[in-house]
């Protein structure tokens, strides 16, 4: 721990917050400023039979309808993981026009866009432009897509599937589950969610035809691979002259991380009408087109032997899509997923078969968590349903199954890095008192109330990626992250981060590393993110990534510090390998001498005391890092909850958590990223759920008042612990937290949901009709 | 939101007048049910008539047995009242929760009993306790007053002055809040008034109604243990994704069972 580095620092980005300064998309209004409005399906499925711009085009204000025709020479929406169904067949791609030209597959899915001098007069016009559909019928839920006679949704693809990926040994899991002596089954769905950031999408793009320059101003995780994609892949602008910038970032939970076709049009119709267009999603548009997460409907099945070993785990999922593949949606219920099976445990065999199916609902996407929640959420249920089988403590089964030595070969591919479990199971139960819970649960029975406790254990990989590795898995970009450190003649620093907070409060955690690398004071360090003219490359920030960013601002610390020692020693007149760094301060055994890091700042810019022949003048280092391998954070958690059986209402009465994210930068933003992923993760367990209507595919949780959100009032004080198996595979340490919350919560609810039941499973969320409903079988209806 | 004009009139015979003059103008409260609807674009009325400020519609005092509190007073007004918790404190407790603290500090008593939501809470209150509702030209006896989802007896142009509540002490409202709103999923307001028991729920999805058969067993010295055979008009509940019509009818059982405990501790 340093003066700064792993301390409770204050955020220094929250004074400009609280005091509304910040600086989101929707605030940049630039001049010739022109607003657009797209032109939605109503439809979940539909022919599109007609579209009459021509009295949009009459109402005031209105400067231009765009529709597929005026993009003709645009490519389809890509997908950008390419995953290989069993039979070695690429997956199936449904072709997904910027905007629908002939058909809709989803509510919501942009047909036109208006671009008009105002925000209301795009909106009025929008509503004039005269479509005609022919409806067609939907299939919603996955379990049903396959289904013989069930509507398709893209023509030459079959039964609505995308790809039949497998991962894993099936042979050798058969054969374990044949002779095991206790083989339990296991059927779950993970409810579909809707991001809900607060900040919804918005973009302003600005085409300047004098430099043939592009300027999109996006709320995005990633600006750089958005400048990639318009770049190379839409043609928009040369990539050197196109610049994004995401200013800052209302939270993006994954769902800022796909490519959208809104901002894409937008950018487009700027070239087109030669002034700036801006469109700011409202928050219908967010609900109905912002990438959902989750959606799987899985039948799992584990094989123990007679003392409760796990000998083999066998799992079936079938995930839904969407009407199209998102940006990375193919990769979330197969590479996020499968290989996160063996959780914390031996698990000789496993295997995986994932189908991936279209669907007449908005595509689905990464979300806090990313595959790594639904595996979780499997292997964490399904254990549970084990230990009830054969008549063993919850704890006490995932004690007998942990991993031990690392590094760890699993089945499925990864090699985790570093752990502990058994220390953070023996944090969590000392956290909770599990000991005490049969005192709890009797006192809670006097009331007439029903307590469970649920025990989880996650791990999941973080810090993506090692771009080798990602590669032979299907990904096409690097996943390194980049830093530039910039020291001024006055020893103030700049730092360019390729990584992009939009929420993480990365201006305080990276400022606290080189804060404490160079002794300088944290206020004279400021953190450049997310415009692509200001730093040249980078990687974004998703999967708690911001480890291989800030490993990167380290390495790029170490450069400056080196050639600081270079210049010291000429000016102390000593051998460089005699000059010392600590604490701010050049040193050398060979002289009383000694030179503040901000006086090598300036003697490096006046570059009269050293050889410029040999040491270039100015102090400016970068470094790319890409890590070795992933990281692999992990925790158990420990939830308690009362069910008032009358109602069926439950009540999340304590929550302990203990995670191992190796070196922290800052515990208090840590603590927060925790319970915010919690809040998430018991939202999903108890309230969240985005519905649709079976027959129409209409969103029917399209708005507050039937999206249940979790809320403050809904939660009990968090108990949190820390454990620290640094990972070996950055220089810092680090693991990664931004998920965590969200993956081991959900089973935890659960688990103490059917623990106060007594029973095998519930689907969540946890309604409290279907809890009542369980514990009053014989009640009408 | 569509393009619309918006008055602040200077008073009520002014903002009346002009509500009178145009079938599309609309009275703006607190706005907390009017401006979301107006913001999706859901309705489309030519001019706002801004009523929350107007002196006439302000005020909460006693008046002999009843407690008359103004159409614009705020639920946070309500809920902090001294008169009102002196009088009706179950009334007071009612406000207070009611959405969140922005819904309270914006939301008025008049707003919310012309809107009449199925799933309002000041319905239920007003139902059971037999309050009065004056308006511009009448007053309206509330069991007159809501007559169907979202509807009430109001004439166009007719605007909500105050509501008149007779005092009880020994009253409360038991809210089972819908998840997501937060609104009632179901609502029930049981009061011992000098006619009696009197249950009203709100949140069953056809509308605030009195659950007769119930006061009538409480009155004739039954328990609460004695509602648990005793038939809920099955036409007044729906289902919803939040909660079948059966379940919905099962909550009314047991929050009329904890109103009535509540109202007797
Ligand atoms: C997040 C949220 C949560 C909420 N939770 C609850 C809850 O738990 N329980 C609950 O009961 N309510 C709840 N509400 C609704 C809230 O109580 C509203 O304040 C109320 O329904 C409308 O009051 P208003 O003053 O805002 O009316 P406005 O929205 O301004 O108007 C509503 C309607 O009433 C008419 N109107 C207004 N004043 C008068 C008048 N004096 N005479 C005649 N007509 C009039 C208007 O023309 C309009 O048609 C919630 C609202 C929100 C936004």
């Amino acid at each position: 721990m340093g003066r700064n580095f792993g301390r409770p620092v204050r955020r220094l980005e929250d004074g400009r917050f609280i005091q509304g300064n910040g600086r989101f998309v929707d605030d940049v209004i630039l001049p010739r400023q022109t607003y657009a409005a797209f032109v939605r399906s109503p439809y979940a499925h539909a022919r599109i039979t007609g579209l009459d711009a021509a009295p949009a085009l009459q109402m005031p204000g209105v400067v231009r309808v765009m529709t597929a025709a005026d993009l003709a020479g645009a490519p389809d929406m890509p997908c950008g993981w390419m995953i290989h169904s069993r039979d070695g067949a690429e997956m199936k791609v449904g072709s997904r026009p910027l905007l629908a030209s002939d058909t809709v597959r989803y509510v919501g899915e942009p047909v036109a866009v208006v671009v008009a001098e105002s925000r209301d007069q795009a909106r009025d016009a929008a509503e004039a432009v005269a479509v005609d559909y022919d409806e067609l019928p939907v299939v919603v839920d996955c379990g049903d897509a396959m289904a013989p006679g069930m509507p398709q949704l893209h023509p030459a693809i079959s039964d609505n599937l995308a790809y039949d990926w497998e991962l894993g040994d099936e042979a050798a899991v058969d054969a374990a589950l044949a002779v095991a002596a206790h083989r339990v089954e296991l059927t779950l769905r993970n409810n579909r969610l809707i991001p809900n950031a607060m900040e919804p999408r918005a973009c302003n793009a600005d085409w300047d035809a004098q430099d043939e320059k592009l300027t999109v101003w996006m709320t995005h995780q990633n600006p750089f691979g958005m400048r990639t994609l318009y770049s190379a892949y839409y043609g928009l602008a040369a990539e050197h002259s196109l610049r994004i910038v995401s200013p800052d970032v209302g939270g993006g939970f994954g769902a800022k991380a796909p490519n959208y076709p809104e901002e894409v049009v937008v950018a487009f119709a700027a070239k087109l009408v030669r002034r700036p267009v801006k469109w700011t999603a409202d928050r219908t548009e967010a609900f109905l087109t912002d990438a959902h997460g989750r959606d799987h409907l899985t039948t799992a099945t584990l094989g123990l032997d007679a003392e409760g070993r796990f000998l083999a785990l066998k799992v079936d999922t079938i995930a839904n899509m969407g009407g199209y593949l998102s940006t990375t949606g193919s990769l979330i219920p197969t590479y996020m997923y499968g290989t996160m099976l063996s959780g914390q445990y031996v698990i000789p065999a496993i295997h995986c078969r994932t189908r991936a199916v279209y669907t007449n609902t908005c595509p689905v996407d990464a979300y806090r968590g990313a595959g790594r929640p639904e595996a979780a959420y499997v292997v964490e249920r399904i254990v549970n349903v084990a230990a009830r089988a054969i008549g063993v403590d919850q704890a006490e089964i995932r004690r007998r199954n942990f991993i031990r030595d690392f590094p760890y070969q699993t089945p499925v591919l990864f090699e985790y890095d570093s752990g502990d479990y058994e220390g953070s199971l023996n944090q969590a139960l000392a956290l909770s008192d599990y000991a005490g819970f049969p005192a709890r649960k009797a006192e809670a029975a006097a009331r007439g109330k029903l307590r469970g406790i649920g025990v989880a254990a996650y791990v999941e990989a973080c810090g993506i990626g090692p771009s080798a590795i990602l590669a032979k898995l299907g990904g096409g970009a690097g996943m390194w992250d980049s830093a530039e450190v910039r020291v001024n003649p006055v020893g103030t620093v700049e730092v360019l981060s390729g990584a992009h907070s939009h929420g993480q409060g990365h201006a305080t955690t990276l400022a606290q590393l080189v804060a404490d690398r160079f002794g300088v004071p944290i206020e004279s360090i400021r953190i450049v993110q997310g415009d692509t003219d200001r730093i040249q490359a980078g990687t974004g920030t998703y999967g708690s990534r911001a480890s291989v960013g800030m490993s990167a601002t380290f390495n790029a610390c170490e450069k400056i510090i080196a050639k600081g020692r270079r210049i010291c020693a000429h000016l102390l007149q000593v051998p460089e390998d005699s000059v010392r760094f600590a604490d701010g301060v050049f040193a050398s055994a060979a002289t009383n001498k000694t030179i503040p890091f901000g006086e090598m700042a300036a003697a490096a810019h006046a570059a009269n005391a050293f050889p410029t022949r040999e040491i270039e003048p100015g102090l400016v280092e970068s470094s790319f890092f890409d890590p070795p391998n992933f990281t692999y954070p992990s925790g158990v958690y420990v939830a308690e909850v009362e069910i008032d059986p009358l109602t069926g209402v439950t009540e999340v009465a304590a929550f302990s958590a203990a995670d191992d994210f190796g070196i922290i930068a800052n515990p208090m933003i840590v603590e927060g990223q925790i319970h915010g992923g919690l809040t998430q993760g018991i939202g999903q367990a108890l309230w969240e759920e985005c519905r649709y209507d079976p027959d129409t595919a209409q969103l029917i949780t399209a708005s507050y008042l039937d999206y249940g959100m979790p809320r403050a009032d809904g939660l009990p004080e968090f108990r949190l612990a820390f454990g620290c198996a640094p990972s070996p595979s950055n220089p810092l340490g680090m693991k990664g937290c931004g998920e965590a919350g969200a993956i081991g919560s959900p089973p935890a609810v659960i688990n103490a949901i059917c623990d106060a039941l007594a029973i095998d499973h519930l689907d969540m969320p946890a309604r409290p009709e279907k809890v009542w409903r369980l514990l009053h079988p014989k009640a009408a209806g | 939101m569509y393009d619309l004009a918006y008055v602040r009139p200077g008073g009520l015979a002014e903002a009346t007048a002009l509500l009178e003059a145009d079938e599309n103008a609309t009275a703006l409260a607190g706005g907390q049910t009017l401006l979301p609807v107006l913001r999706a674009r859901l309705a489309s009325p030519s001019r706002l008539v801004d009523v929350a400020r107007l002196a006439e519609l302000k005020g909460m005092a006693l008046d002999g047995d009843r407690v008359v509190i103004g159409a614009a007073e705020t639920h946070a007004a309500v809920s902090q009242s001294p008169v009102v918790a002196g009088a009706i404190p179950a009334l007071g407790r009612l406000a207070g929760g009611i959405g969140d603290p922005q819904v309270r500090n914006r939301g008025t008593l008049g707003g919310a009993i012309a809107n009449n939501d199925p799933a309002a809470c000041y319905p239920s209150a007003a139902l059971a306790l037999d309050a009065v509702i004056r308006t511009t030209r009448r007053e309206i006896a509330a069991a007159d007053f809501f007559t169907d989802l979202f509807s009430t007896a109001l004439e166009p142009g007719e605007l909500v002055t105050a509501v008149m509540f007779p005092r009880c002490a020994q009253a409360a409202y038991v809210k089972f809040p819908n998840p997501a709103s937060r609104f009632a999923l179901i609502g029930v307001f049981a009061a011992r008034t000098a006619a009696g028991m009197r249950i009203a729920v709100t949140g069953a999805g056809a509308g605030v109604f009195r659950w007769r058969e119930a006061e009538l067993r409480i009155d004739a010295g039954g328990g609460v243990a004695d509602l648990d055979d005793l038939a809920l008009p099955e036409d007044a509940f729906t289902s919803d994704l939040h909660g079948s019509a059966d379940y919905r009818m099962h909550l009314a059982r047991v929050m009329t069972g904890r109103a009535i405990a509540a109202v007797d501790a």
